[in-house]
């Protein structure tokens, strides 16, 4: 199952105090006072940041939904991965189990809010917080993934914000048909496979549309043309050379459109066994994750716009005396919490916080475009002190991802002050070794490197499926083209080829290949009859 | 632009229920298991208490494709750098893991090696009972909660159509046309068949018939006004709960704890009290537990105690069933209390004892208890080699509770040698009162 992706501002271990109590008699403008919250302070609230985000940021959003929930709704909602609506499975009460009794431990605080990426897109916050809070998460979620939603070319290309939650409802009620008709326990099996696969489920490029009812009308067309051109005397005019008939393997693999990356798509258009209601199971899962897949390749740019839209809004209400110092003074409280980079060293390091990361790209871009120093005019003469920050931001939001983003973006101001280094681990070396710091000769390199490591062949390994051996035994070949000398891990690559045959009906191998093309391991797991439905 | 709040609070809660059920279908073998161990570990008293389980991630793991975290080269940009220069090396620490990649851990839970969460009351109760393999009644009356009985409790003006009171409706409604003069019916029909005898000879008294029409009219006009039966006049018989009449238990805990009682056979000793624990707070507001543990000689003890110390010594069974005779006369008066005695032992007593152990049995315990239930326990038959587990000899504490059995005794005896052998103890305990139960069911 893929990581939880919906976004979450995570709260602070410790509560935030609430705002003061007594507001300063002469203040008439503030939008609310104490820290309990109603319809009309939220309202008030949303039209005031309404008002900031789409007049002095030209933020551009879909029509916002609030909705309030309880602490317990919150739980269940990141349980199945952020969307409320989700179809049921019992990953989603496993995950729900855990959350609980961390919650209830006081090991985890819980989010601040949930948003889906849906028009009109909807937010979810908590009842318990204050009024503060909510405004923050307003601010955070309401607008600025809104609007990053709306406007990232990967959210545009990919997902289909009026839809989603139209499909989630049919998706949920048709897995429930199945449930009754064909049993809870192949429909599990099912969702279980699927699920080992989604991360594998994904299309990247977009493709062209070409299905096998239309394959087979140009295949016949062909067929049809070849018998009205056929001449018998072509076979005597001797071939060329060097220029060989496409063998048959060559051919299969065209027809059956290998190698083919998204794995879950293949074998619900191609596994020959499967029923055609598992097909459509298949189906949803790959759209669910094909619709989160933006979101793994923008964590750093959304949540980065996300809390540079909350903290411009929150200080701009601050400026403007909208809020109390109280109130501001709490929003800081939280903000700082989430922005939050403890060094390498450090016992609460767990890798780069992508919520510091971005924030600091974002306000780094407002700082090159208003005030650059003559460095950063020479790295971004593009935008370097044009004087609109939100127009190179709004450009940037719009135009990349992650990794994109970090490789254009990354200025040398920031990697000084983020102390990035980078940081060489050979298996077969007894030391790390300090490949590039942050100077002059390290700052391409560091920036480099962060950047991959928000690429595609980071998040996931690269796997096809390579063939299918129709004339013999039947059996899938994946390929695995391993970098950096890295396997899969083992016990968990044998599990998912399990699904995979499984799903396939046939045995599968994965070869685990080097750039080269050298074979280094091979994995082969027989089919089960398990997911085969009387 | 509009925005929209929704108010989702009063959704119906536990939406994640079907999906926390699926769950614990799927990881049963392991819930079962954990539970088993936390059924022994815990306090009899605490048996109906949730519980926090960890179970192994082994079956319900949701592998993916991931690469391994050895071998290979990796790349990592970290932020912090304090003191490094380009070219420096690190000593790699020993063990071999490090660097950023460790502390990446996949939020799927992959790399925790237990899965912690809580099971609800009802669902450990669930599992817990579903090993000692009790009938669905049996476990249906052990789940629920403290049971209420209905009893009428005077009128009410609303409630559900099937418990309208019609006697008490319809002399409200009687009460209420005296009162208004509604027109009886028959007095109508009078007037009608007077006005038709009238009518049938014309001018006979034209001004008594002008008269009877519109008195008729008049009337006609009052029955429609004051209607037959008005919402006020109905009447529900009303119910209200009053909890079922409850007293006080004491519950005696004998045991041998001589060298020879194994582990597994305190395990069933343990479960067996458990489960007479669980029936006695079924029915009583308050339930005592008092342990005796014996060897040649018996002793009061705490429950630690009882279940986790072993004593050497010989075993004579009757210094227990002294000790508990001489607490019942101290603290417990048969005349408050419900006494229910539950005894376990492999069997072993001292030949010269079992006169003595009957005799305090019958004429001293058994008058004053509700019920005494004797288990002997045996190694697990599953654990014997073959040809062992059926040999079975009648022990001298079995020889010597035979002679007390009887119809009218409340006393049962029962080998046990594995935990789905120990709700028989039970049955008729429960069957007796299921049997209670139908007959107050129906009047």
């Amino acid at each position: 199952m893929t990581p939880a992706t919906a976004d979450r501002l995570k709260k602070p271990a410790h509560k935030a105090e609430p705002g003061e109590k007594a507001p300063p008699p002469d203040d008439s403008r503030l939008l609310y006072t104490g820290a309990d919250w109603d319809y009309d302070t939220i309202k008030r609230c949303h039209d005031a940041i309404q008002d900031i985000a789409l007049n002095e940021l030209g933020l551009d959003v879909y029509p916002n939904q609030i909705e309030v929930i309880t602490s317990e709704q919150m739980l269940d909602a990141y349980a199945s991965i952020g969307m409320p609506l989700l179809y049921r499975h019992w990953s989603f009460g496993k995950h729900f189990a855990r959350d609980e009794a961390m919650y209830r431990r006081g090991m985890r605080g819980l989010a601040y809010e949930i948003v889906i990426n849906s028009s009109p897109c909807i937010s979810y916050i908590m009842e318990e917080n204050s009024i503060t809070m909510q405004a923050l998460v307003i601010a955070h979620a309401a607008f600025g993934h809104n609007h990053f939603f709306k406007n990232n070319y990967l959210f545009q290309q990919w997902t289909d914000a009026e839809g989603i939650l139209g499909y989630l409802d049919f998706a949920k009620s048709y897995i429930a048909r199945c449930e009754e008709r064909y049993g809870q326990q192949l429909v599990e099996r099912t969702l279980d496979a699927a699920h080992a696969l989604m991360n594998q489920g994904i299309h990247r490029y977009p493709r062209r549309r070409l299905d096998l009812q239309s394959e087979a009308r140009r295949e016949q067309e062909r067929h049809e043309m070849q018998r009205q051109l056929y001449n018998d005397l072509w076979r005597t005019v001797p071939a060329k050379k060097g220029q060989k008939a496409p063998s048959d393997e060559e051919r299969r693999r065209a027809l059956l459109d290998l190698p083919e990356e998204n794995i879950l798509y293949f074998l619900e258009k191609k596994a020959p066994r499967l029923a055609n209601w598992q097909r459509e199971v298949l189906r949803i899962v790959r759209h669910v994750a094909q619709y989160f897949s933006p979101q793994r390749q923008t964590k750093v740019m959304n949540e980065g716009c996300a809390t540079y839209t909350h903290y411009r809004i929150m200080t701009r209400l601050h400026e403007t005396g909208r809020i109390s110092d109280g109130a501001y003074l709490e929003f800081l409280h939280s903000h700082t919490a989430v922005v939050f980079q403890p060094a390498f060293d450090d016992p609460r390091y767990s890798g780069i916080n992508p919520y510091a990361l971005g924030f600091a790209m974002m306000q780094d871009i407002e700082r090159i475009a208003t005030n650059p120093t003559e460095e950063d005019r020479a790295w971004f003469p593009g935008y370097a002190g044009s004087g609109d920050a939100m127009a190179a931001l709004r450009d940037a939001w719009a135009n990349y991802r992650d990794e994109s983003f970090i490789l254009q973006y990354l200025s040398p101001h920031l990697m000084r002050k983020m102390r990035l280094f980078h940081l060489h681990d050979d298996s077969d070396e007894s030391v790390y070794r300090v490949n590039a710091i942050h100077d002059e000769r390290g700052y391409r390199r560091v920036r480099q490197q962060l950047a991959a490591q928000y690429d595609f062949s980071s998040l996931d390994p690269d796997i096809q499926i390579a063939d299918v051996d129709l004339a013999g035994d039947r059996r899938l070949i994946l390929e695995h083209r391993v970098q950096n000398g890295v396997l899969l891990a083992e016990e968990d690559a044998k599990s998912v080829l399990q699904h995979v045959a499984n799903l396939w009906g046939y045995d599968v191998m994965l070869v685990e290949n080097d750039n080269d093309g050298k074979t280094l391991r091979k994995l082969t797991v027989p089919a089960r009859t398990v997911l085969l439905a009387e | 632009m509009s925005m929209i709040i929704v108010d989702r609070r009063s959704n119906p809660k536990g939406k994640s229920l079907a999906n926390r059920q699926r769950f614990i279908r799927r990881a049963k073998e392991q819930i079962l298991r954990a539970v088993n161990g936390a059924s022994s570990s815990r306090r009899i008293k605490d048996v109906e208490s949730g519980a926090d389980i960890a179970i192994p991630t082994g079956g319900i793991a949701e592998p993916t494709f991931r690469r391994s975290a050895q071998g290979g080269i990796r790349d990592h940009v970290v932020p912090g750098n304090k003191e490094f220069m380009e070219g420096d090396t690190i000593a790699k620490p020993p063990g071999g893991a490090g660097g950023g990649r460790g502390n990446e851990g996949s939020a799927d839970g992959g790399g925790e090696d237990e899965f912690r969460f809580v099971l609800t009351r009802e669902e450990f109760m669930d599992l817990f009972m579903e090993d000692l393999e009790l009938p669905d009644l049996a476990k249906r009356k052990l789940k629920a909660a403290d049971a209420v009985l209905w009893q009428r409790a005077g009128y009410s003006v609303s409630g559900s159509p099937t418990n309208l009171n019609l006697v008490r409706t319809m002399r409200n409604s009687l009460s209420r046309r005296i009162a208004l003069k509604r027109p009886k019916s028959d007095e109508m029909l009078a007037l009608e068949a007077e006005i038709a005898e009238l009518e049938a000879h014309p001018g006979q008294d034209p001004d008594r018939l002008m008269a009877l029409r519109g008195l008729l009219e008049r009337q006609v006009l009052r029955a429609k006004r004051i209607p037959y039966i008005d919402p006020i006049d109905v009447r529900y018989n009303r119910f209200t709960a009053i909890p079922k009449p409850a007293a006080q238990a004491v519950m005696f805990c004998l045991m041998d704890v001589s060298g020879s009682m194994t582990e597994h056979m305190k395990d069933l000793a343990k479960r067996f009290f458990m489960l007479l624990y669980l029936f006695l707070t079924r029915r009583y507001k308050q339930v005592e537990v008092v342990f005796i543990r014996h060897t040649h000689e018996a002793e009061e003890v705490d429950e630690d105690t009882f279940f986790h110390s072993t004593e050497t010594g010989g075993t004579m069974v009757s210094t227990a069933l002294e000790e508990m005779k001489r607490i019942i006369k101290e603290r417990y008066p048969v005349s408050d209390w419900n006494i229910y005695g539950a005894q376990a032992s492999d069997g072993d007593n001292t030949t010269s004892d079992g006169g003595r152990t009957a005799a305090l049995l019958q004429n001293d315990l058994l008058p004053a208890c509700q019920y005494y239930a004797y288990v002997e326990v045996g190694s697990d038959p599953d654990a014997m080699p073959a040809g062992f587990a059926t040999h079975a000899r009648e022990t001298d504490l079995w020889r010597t509770y035979k002679q007390v059995t009887g119809t009218e005794t409340p006393f049962v005896m029962k080998k046990v040698r594995h935990r789905r052998e120990i709700y028989p103890v039970f049955r008729e305990l429960f069957a007796r009162d299921g049997a209670k139960q139908t007959e107050e069911a129906t009047p």
